[in-house]
């Protein structure tokens, strides 16, 4: 029934109708294990992915990466619980390799975001050092590409 | 001095040639704001990046020459490896790289048929082999298969139709414009009668990767019957790669020989570009495959369910991109039905009879389009059955 999700996280207005036409099983089946996918917090959330830069929204993205001390016991969790509560950050991961952290933010203005960072990110007692990186242009995002809209290029053909 | 006529001197055959009846629905759309059309028969997919990319560092390389007339070796040798999935096997001297699945039928029929020869063709089926049949000289011998057989080929009717001057079987299977597939059961009746009688069979397997819930079987992989097939496949619909114009055949060796010839003087070699593409298709391209007959077949479900509850039944098609409902209930001919779902609903579909006789009372839907663009065509198609 992984399939439910797969089809989901491609385009989450299909209804259970269509996704049991879709895989040859009854409404009720896919029903149920939608319910009981959202029950368990595996789906956890419907979104639409939006191309902000084709709108007047002004908006800053920025990548921060964090080094931080593990606490003892909680190791990198309760860090990152502090940090993701910030309605501020849009992503959060712990990460192997160079750093510890890896924090998306969005802001209104490049002003923001470093506020933030500076004023709420490096005061934190266990962050010993922050890098922050701003997005000029998103391309792609959650396995869409961005840009204009994709024509039908085929030609007439006799077949 | 008499007034110059261009048409006047056009070979009789080619004058005679009836045009496409696919292309006159098309030719409409193109002019017609917000139509919207299930017509087309190639993949909406865009050819997978590493495949393109393949072909963009080969350009980059220098690889801008003729190949040799066969094709490249390299090339040869992955098609013979591939097509091992279908239990097939062959050597790289009987495969020969050709400009689409659809010259490697025209070097086929005309590197086997000659004037008087007898070619069955099963309808209703792609409309390149009568007229390749008639340009060779030879006589196009068609064979109604019926909606109640699931267009399946049956033994009795090669044999209705057989004579001493047949020379040739046209076997395309996955189906365009059915969807019906062959099973190795089915192939096995017709491999017999093909036997017994001595004729060779044109296996068309271009949707071979293309079949739902059951893998190909090819003809050629029945007992003895690998020296008396030429099979017909290519890169367009398993890779979406149509526009790259690239296929192969298989045969044997006498015949690829052959084939060949035509090939070197018609043709000299295919492009160089899709064949290194091609390569990098072979070796990697198993999970891009996956991918979007996956997807196909999600389109099938939903498009043959849409149908089948309009009252417009079809069964379910086990191969290629198409379903093939009867419209009878409606009392129009297909050609009324199209027409007039055209112009009061702006939908395009192809109507049976573009593909032989027998199929007046179906249209051919293509369901190489988005699963959105498909559940728009058919809420019009409902609209213009309850308008009725």
């Amino acid at each position: 029934m992984e399939k439910i999700l797969e089809l989901l996280e491609n385009d989450s207005t299909l209804t259970a109708e269509q996704i049991a036409v879709m895989m040859g099983k009854s409404t009720k089946e896919i029903e149920t294990a939608i319910e009981t996918y959202k029950k368990n917090n595996v789906i956890v959330a419907n979104k639409t992915v939006i191309d902000w830069e084709k709108t007047d929204k002004e908006f800053v993205t920025a990548l921060i990466e964090l080094k931080a001390i593990p606490q003892r016991g909680d190791g990198f969790d309760k860090i990152a619980e502090r940090i993701y509560q910030y309605p501020e950050v849009k992503s959060l991961y712990l990460m192997a390799g160079r750093y510890d952290l890896m924090v998306i933010i969005e802001g209104k203005t490049l002003q923001e975001v470093s506020s933030f960072v500076s004023r709420k990110l490096a005061t934190m007692e266990c962050i010993t050092e922050t890098a922050t990186h701003f997005v000029l242009k998103k391309y792609k995002s959650d396995n869409v590409i961005f840009g204009e809209p994709q024509q039908d290029l085929r030609e007439v053909m006799s077949l | 001095m008499s007034q110059f006529n261009p048409e006047s001197f056009i070979n009789r055959k080619v004058a005679d040639m009836p045009p496409s009846g696919i292309r006159k629905f098309f030719d409409i759309v193109n002019e017609m704001k917000d139509a919207i059309s299930l017509g087309v028969g190639e993949p909406d997919f865009v050819t997978p990046w590493h495949i393109r990319e393949a072909g963009i560092y080969s350009l980059e390389k220098g690889h801008t020459y003729y190949t040799s007339n066969s094709g490249l070796m390299e090339l040869r040798r992955e098609i013979c490896n591939y097509v091992k999935k279908f239990d097939l096997e062959y050597e790289t001297d009987e495969v020969l790289l050709t400009v689409g699945g659809s010259e490697g039928v025209d070097a086929a029929i005309r590197a086997i048929i000659g004037e008087g020869d007898e070619v069955l063709i099963p309808e209703p089926s792609f409309v390149c082999y009568k007229p390749c049949v008639t340009l060779a000289g030879g006589t196009p011998v068609t064979i109604q298969t019926k909606a109640e057989n699931a267009f399946k080929l049956k033994k009795e009717e090669i044999l209705e139709k057989i004579t001493s001057k047949t020379k040739m079987l046209v076997l395309s299977y996955p189906n365009n414009p059915t969807g019906a597939i062959m099973t190795r059961e089915d192939l096995e009746e017709i491999a017999s009668v093909v036997k017994e009688h001595n004729i060779l069979v044109l296996s068309d397997e271009i949707y071979a990767e293309l079949t739902f819930g059951t893998k190909h079987c090819s003809i050629a992989s029945l007992p003895d019957m690998k020296d008396r097939t030429i099979i017909i496949n290519g890169f367009s619909k398993a890779f979406a790669m149509t526009g790259w114009r690239l296929g192969f055949t298989l045969a044997n060796k006498h015949i690829t020989k052959a084939m060949t010839k035509i090939h070197q003087y018609a043709i000299m070699s295919a492009p160089t570009t899709s064949q290194y593409a091609a390569i990098e298709a072979l070796k990697n391209g198993e999970q891009s495959i996956a991918t979007m007959r996956e997807q196909y077949d999600y389109r099938r479900k939903v498009i043959t369910d849409g149908f089948n509850s309009m009252g417009l039944t079809c069964f379910s098609p086990l191969g290629a991109f198409y379903i093939f409902p009867s419209i009878k209930s409606t009392g129009m001919t297909s050609d009324e039905f199209c027409e007039k779902l055209l112009i009061e609903q702006k939908v395009a579909l192809v109507p049976g009879t573009a593909f032989g006789e027998c199929g007046e009372g179906f249209v051919r839907v293509s369901y190489a389009y988005g699963i959105d663009r498909i559940n728009e065509a058919m809420d019009r198609i409902k609209k213009f059955l309850e308008s009725r």
